[in-house]
């Protein structure tokens, strides 16, 4: 039995209605947990007052210089003593989830088992970054927890200037749409920059994110340092018999309106079945015995609309790969930038496939931790610099994909122009 | 007396392999389609003809250990041991035989957590931490989305929407939230107050001047004190200076205002992916429930709701219709305050004679 509750007439409020209430749960904690009943009493008060109440510092584990995140109550009486004393120290240890958040019960049971011996039982699943949270320890008790999360196989996620932790997609284990193992290139990127994670000394933070095709189910590109994004470049596969299922189910209206007209490349076409082109950029599906929707795959750009609409009747191609887009942020400090084209088009299928997402990764951070200033991110040292800096400095040769318009100013010294032509010219004839 | 032995780490990203649902271990990178038999519901077909049954439901992500348990033990007598999560925090159950879905529901029901947060639905809110744990926040990010989702109960748990809605909450500029059809982020309005017998002992000054976006920010000497002093003609009231140097407190109980952002997509089908705008500022932080942000939301959903076409993300539908009858379809003011002038925000302007009318 834990001490009395403090009254908590405004959080009270966040038990009415429907949806799961985390106030319950917290009160739930509460009835044996001293720190949570603290821990109410410390949350009532930011909401009395409407403000926050917590500072940083400095706590970690023996070999690690992230990952924990240090909090130190601010609610102190006149003499400097913790109004909430129990909850004086809240901290978070962050914890790596399995690529895909696949989880058996036996695991969160034994995480539940942990954090409520050495925590306050209280675990996000999960933060923003992809962590699982558990949130709210003493200093002594982050390292015993801790031993116990990684004799289990978990590892710390990242904090700080480092690379984060990293999420990605359901993918190839449940998703048709699924264009690579987002899981393999998770682990390998991953388990290349552990040391990065774990002892910051980067400018600023820098993270990957894998999603299967250009759903991007993982906010890969306005959320990730690097993205990789799958894709195909053959063409899209079919299957008449499903085409011909979809179109008895929802007719001609749906298939113009909410199929064809909302292609963004104008690649479909509803043809007679005799007057389908036989290019082999050319695929199609049966709508019925007469008419069938015809895909051009050159104008298609695999936005994924087509397919999300009629999965099944379509699907993505077979030669299979990603697009990784390197830059994405949030908005401090220049304002939010997406991740851009860097490789158009990796193929992966192979082994050595997969290691080139690797050698490109450790090619960005290396010349990230080079070059960027004091907390500026991929994106902003891009701007900063230019992209044609960046593409030089990793190893990358320019490509038209990776615009939207060429250049709309004269502003640039092009004395090198002839150079540049014999170069691409000796590429190509190498090729 | 001997040191504790210091237990070295050990330093490894785990696959996810053993915790795969068997039928997922067996068909990975071979399914072939997938449909939804109900909301909440999604079930997928392999080219080897096997098929599985997802049943997703919505959690309240700062999950107690007891609400874990009562999950997992759902998942050991009603599915087959295995879950996963959302990155929007709602639980999926795996089933291999459909005879299991309904009953599975019904349990999950009837402990109160809603089945739902597929197709075009509007799913759980993606959020962060707030008053609850962060060390910078302008507001609580739990309590906001709990009382955001008591009254999208009826969205989540059904598929009424012209297509998916993801919403965001964010409680300071950072926006940890990230991008959304719908977000709700902290907006301060005035500079931060300087505690000056702090600064000295707390911050590093030349990181505090480097970390503001328009340079408004010097040394200064006050009351003898090495400090830090805020142009506030200049101040944009961002907050970039607040995490490297508490002392300079931007959060103010009134002052601390909640804006509204729409548009935000970062799904490539149809247009590229998009940010999201600003469309609505200066609501108050009224906690415990927030019911002016509420309204504003709920209303945007609702005009969206009647208004956009079969397969119109929020982004897509203004598209269609415009942005001055997005603000007179949901009668949001168009202030001044919403014409962007920070960098590349030419480009924000129309350079056209577009007009609707």
């Amino acid at each position: 039995m834990a001490k009395q509750p403090h009254a908590t007439p405004l959080l009270d409020q966040l038990e009415t209605g429907p949806w799961p209430s985390f106030v319950t749960g917290l009160k739930r904690l509460a009835k044996d947990k001293d720190s949570v009943v603290d821990l109410l009493g410390h949350l009532e008060h930011s909401y009395k007052t409407r403000k926050g109440y917590w500072k940083g510092g400095t706590v970690g584990v023996v070999g690690y210089g992230g990952g924990v995140i240090p909090r130190f109550t601010e609610i102190k009486d006149d003499k400097g003593a913790a109004v909430f004393k129990d909850a004086a120290e809240f901290h978070t240890i962050r914890i790596m989830p399995p690529p895909g958040m696949h989880y058996d019960t036996d695991t969160l049971r034994k995480f539940c088992d942990i954090w409520e011996k050495y925590g306050s039982g209280l675990i996000a699943l999960h933060g923003q970054s992809g962590d699982i949270m558990m949130q709210g320890c003493t200093t002594e008790n982050v390292q015993k927890a801790w031993d116990e999360i990684n004799i289990m196989g978990f590892d710390m996620g990242g904090a700080g200037p480092a690379v984060r932790t990293s999420m990605s997609c359901v993918g190839a284990a449940r998703c048709e749409q699924s264009c690579y193992d987002e899981a393999k290139a998770h682990q390998m990127v991953i388990n290349t920059f552990l040391d990065d994670i774990h002892r910051p000394a980067l400018p600023y933070k820098f993270k990957f994110k894998f999603s299967g095709c250009g759903n991007d189910c993982m906010n890969s590109i306005q959320r990730s340092d690097m993205a990789v994004i799958g894709t195909w470049r053959d063409n899209m596969t079919t299957d008449d018999a499903m085409g011909k299922k979809w179109f008895a189910k929802h007719g001609m209206n749906e298939l113009v309106n909410d199929v064809v007209s909302r292609c963004p490349t104008k690649a479909l076409q509803i043809k007679d079945v005799k007057d389908v082109r036989k290019d082999a950029h050319i695929s199609s599906v049966a709508l019925n015995d007469a008419q069938c929707l015809e895909i051009d795959n050159k104008d298609c750009v695999r936005c994924m609309h087509c397919i999300n609409v009629m999965t099944g009747a379509l699907g993505v191609g077979k030669d299979k790969g990603a697009t990784i887009l390197i830059g994405g942020k949030s908005h401090l400090k220049i304002g939010a930038t997406m991740g851009t084209v860097i490789i158009p088009f990796m193929s992966l299928k192979t082994d050595e496939d997969y290691e080139k997402i690797v050698e490109l990764a450790q090619a960005a951070i290396d010349f990230f931790a080079e070059n960027a200033l004091e907390h500026e991110r991929t994106g902003e040292m891009i701007e900063r610099i230019g992209l044609v800096n960046f593409l030089e400095g990793i190893g990358v040769d320019v490509d038209a994909n990776m615009v939207t318009t060429p250049r709309t100013n004269p502003y640039v010294r092009t004395d090198g122009w002839d150079e540049e032509v014999a170069k691409i010219n000796a590429k190509k004839a190498a090729a | 007396m001997a040191q504790p032995q210091m237990r070295k780490p050990v330093e490894h990203f785990l696959d996810n392999k053993k915790f795969l649902h068997p039928k997922f271990a067996a068909n990975y990178g071979n399914w072939k389609y997938h449909d939804r038999p109900r909301p909440g519901v999604l079930h997928h077909v392999s080219h080897s003809g096997d098929e599985v049954w997802s049943v997703r439901a919505g959690t309240q992500r700062q999950m107690d250990v007891h609400t874990i348990r009562l999950l997992c033990d759902i998942a050991d007598k009603f599915a087959e041991g295995r879950v996963r999560f959302t990155i929007r925090s709602n639980i999926e159950y795996i089933l291999s035989e459909e005879s299991k879905v309904a009953p599975l529901i019904a349990e999950l029901e009837k402990h109160g957590f809603p089945v739902g947060g597929t197709g075009n639905s509007v799913t759980m809110v993606a959020h962060t931490q707030g008053w609850l744990h962060c060390d910078i926040p302008g507001t609580d990010a739990s309590g906001v989305v709990k009382s955001m989702m008591d009254g999208l109960f009826h969205e989540f748990k059904n598929e009424e929407m012209p297509n998916r809605v993801h919403l965001s909450t964010s409680c300071c500029s950072i926006n940890c939230g990230g991008q959304a059809d719908i977000a709700v982020i902290v907006q301060h309005t005035k500079p931060p107050k300087i505690n000056h017998d702090m600064v000295a002992n707390v911050c590093e000054r030349p990181t505090v001047v480097a970390r503001c976006p328009v340079a408004a920010i010097r040394p200064a000497l006050v009351n003898g004190k090495p400090s830090l002093e805020v142009d506030e003609k200049k101040c944009i009231c961002c907050g970039a200076c607040y995490p490297p140097c508490p002392p300079m407190q931007i959060n103010d109980p009134e002052h601390s205002k909640l804006a509204i952002w729409v548009g935000g997509k970062n799904s490539n089908a149809r247009g590229k992916p998009t940010f999201m705008k600003m469309v609505m500022s200066g609501l108050p932080n009224n906690a415990p429930r927030w019911p002016e942000v509420n309204e504003v939301v709920g209303n945007i959903l609702k005009t969206y709701k009647a208004d956009a076409r079969p397969w119109e993300r929020l982004a897509d539908w203004i598209d269609r219709i415009g942005w001055p009858r997005f603000f007179e379809k949901t009668g949001l003011p168009f202030t001044k305050y919403l014409i962007d002038d920070w960098r590349g925000s030419r480009a924000t302007l129309n350079a056209s004679n577009h007009i609707r009318f």
